[in-house]
């Protein structure tokens, strides 16, 4: 069984922040402006959000990746 | 940096206490045979070797050799050897004096892998400001082109001395760019590369047992340490002790033991094992053996070979606050948690140290542990994490004093921990 996860690539982000305010129910920011990913799967009904927020991060810092379910 | 190249404290004897020239050597290790098995190939034997000797990395990892020597034989083969004698830990001395009396028999693990993936050359990465290192090292490579013994190229190389400049990813990067910065790895078994071909980081004390385990097959190591983490391993012993050095010892030695080698001078009230990004450890746990099984239960690790002593006349919540400044100083400025957050943990820390802190900073501590933990490209901000985690709960009646604004009197004296520079609180 695997789920998508977002991954934020830690070197590319420059707290842009957009992600945050385009999918809030999974990605919150830090004190210092950057992402926190929600570690659980992402529900289906946020992937459109999710694809979204991956092309519009203007470092190209967002990637929906598969992981093993643990 | 000061380079320690008194000879080895200890109890044991496999990879320290034996002739450092090649003649000396080959008489005490024999030639740069493989040990065989029945009806296999010389490969097929190293691989069983070193898959049944169940040795682990030695540069903090602690990952099966055996698994990282199977990714790098599936990336293709080819390629370069790296040796990883960064050694970028203040409190460690390990590989400095592993290349200083015993060169020949790590340059040895590397053509015995460097064969097995097909690697064309080996690279010895030291830091610059080594040169003691790096001179013993080039002798022993100049006795073994004489010798006409090593088969694959054998080089050095000096990156700068920073302490993120071993992390495998920056130093692969190092060779592509000359920048020793960690890459971001969403898969940490992609195998590494150095240009587009494949690169096998190996510590240089993993090398130095593989070199024995080849030649002898896995017994003779297995006689050491646990049945689940068998060997002997080198730790550094510093702090406030009579004799800092570093020793040999079995895998699975109390921590206790490891200390006392090194004659503490005074009660000891904690031990930072593992390195600056390690985890300290409290009286009632003192007898912890010293094996990433046993330390992962009181929720430490081996680390790096590392082990500091606190005597009760230090104050652990300065020298932690120390700790966490210095690695604060030494992100190397490219994720923006670890950037920001560790000097802001550092600056709680060092509040609490001085007797300043309160309820509200202490909240705000925790949430920025919580928060930094495991959002770097590599482990750096969750090293500076785990340390300032285990510094709160080992300390934990210094830093409800320190919180009401009563430190300790101790806080203020100077450290007894190693820093390349001095750090201020």
């Amino acid at each position: 069984m695997s789920a998508l996860r977002i991954t934020i690539d830690p070197v590319a982000c420059e707290a842009y922040g957009y992600c945050a305010e385009l999918l809030p129910e999974a990605i919150s920011l830090d004190e210092w402006g950057y992402p926190m990913v929600d570690d659980r799967p992402l529900p289906a009904e946020l992937m459109a959000l999710a694809k979204r927020a991956a092309r519009d991060c203007p470092k190209r810092a967002i990637a929906l990746r598969e992981t093993k379910n643990r | 940096m000061t380079t320690n190249t008194a000879p080895p404290l200890g109890s044991v004897h496999q990879l320290l206490g034996h002739p450092t020239d090649l003649e000396g050597h080959l008489d005490a290790h024999g030639p740069l045979n493989v040990a065989l098995y029945p009806n296999c190939s010389w490969e097929q034997s190293l691989v069983t070797s070193v898959e049944a000797s169940g040795l682990t990395g030695r540069g903090g990892g602690a990952f099966p050799a055996s698994i990282k020597l199977a990714l790098a034989r599936s990336a293709g083969g080819g390629g370069t050897l790296v040796v990883n004698a960064m050694e970028g830990e203040p409190a460690s001395d390990k590989d400095k004096v592993l290349l200083t009396w015993a060169p020949h028999l790590v340059l040895d693990g590397a053509q015995y892998l460097a064969a097995l993936c097909g690697a064309d050359r080996i690279v010895v990465c030291i830091p610059i400001g080594r040169d003691a290192v790096a001179a013993a090292v080039s002798h022993a490579m100049g006795e073994r082109t004489g010798h006409r013994y090593a088969r694959v190229r054998e080089e050095i190389v000096r990156p700068s001395d920073r302490f993120i400049a071993g992390e495998e990813s920056a130093l692969a990067n190092w060779f592509d760019s000359g920048l020793s910065v960690p890459v971001f790895r969403p898969d940490k078994g992609t195998p590494l590369r150095i240009g587009k071909r494949p690169a096998l980081v190996h510590n240089a004390e993993t090398l130095a047992h593989v070199a024995l385990i080849a030649r002898h097959g896995p017994g003779p190591f297995r006689i050491h340490g646990m049945t689940e983490e068998p060997g002997t391993c080198l730790v550094t012993i510093s702090g406030g002790v009579a004799h800092p050095g570093v020793v040999e010892v079995d895998r699975g030695t109390p921590l206790s033991d490891i200390a006392m080698l090194s004659q503490p001078v005074e009660p000891v009230q904690a031990l930072l094992v593992g390195g600056y990004g390690g985890t300290w450890v409290g009286p009632g746990h003192f007898g912890t053996p010293y094996a990433s099984i046993s330390l992962r239960t009181i929720g430490a690790a081996a680390g790096v070979g590392v082990i500091v002593v606190l005597g009760e006349g230090s104050c652990g919540v300065a020298e932690s606050a120390r700790i966490a400044r210095y690695l604060a100083d030494q992100s190397s400025g490219q994720c923006g948690p670890c950037v920001n957050g560790l000097p802001a943990i550092a600056d709680d820390l060092a509040r609490l140290a001085r007797g300043q802190g309160d309820g509200v900073s202490m909240a705000r501590l925790h949430r920025r542990l919580r928060d930094v933990n495991g959002r770097g490209a590599c482990r750096h901000p969750d090293g500076a994490v785990g340390l300032v985690r285990s510094a709160l709960a080992v300390f934990a009646a210094d830093i409800a004093a320190h919180g009401r604004g009563e430190p300790c009197p101790n806080w203020a004296k100077p450290t007894s921990f190693r820093f390349p520079r001095p750090i201020g609180l």
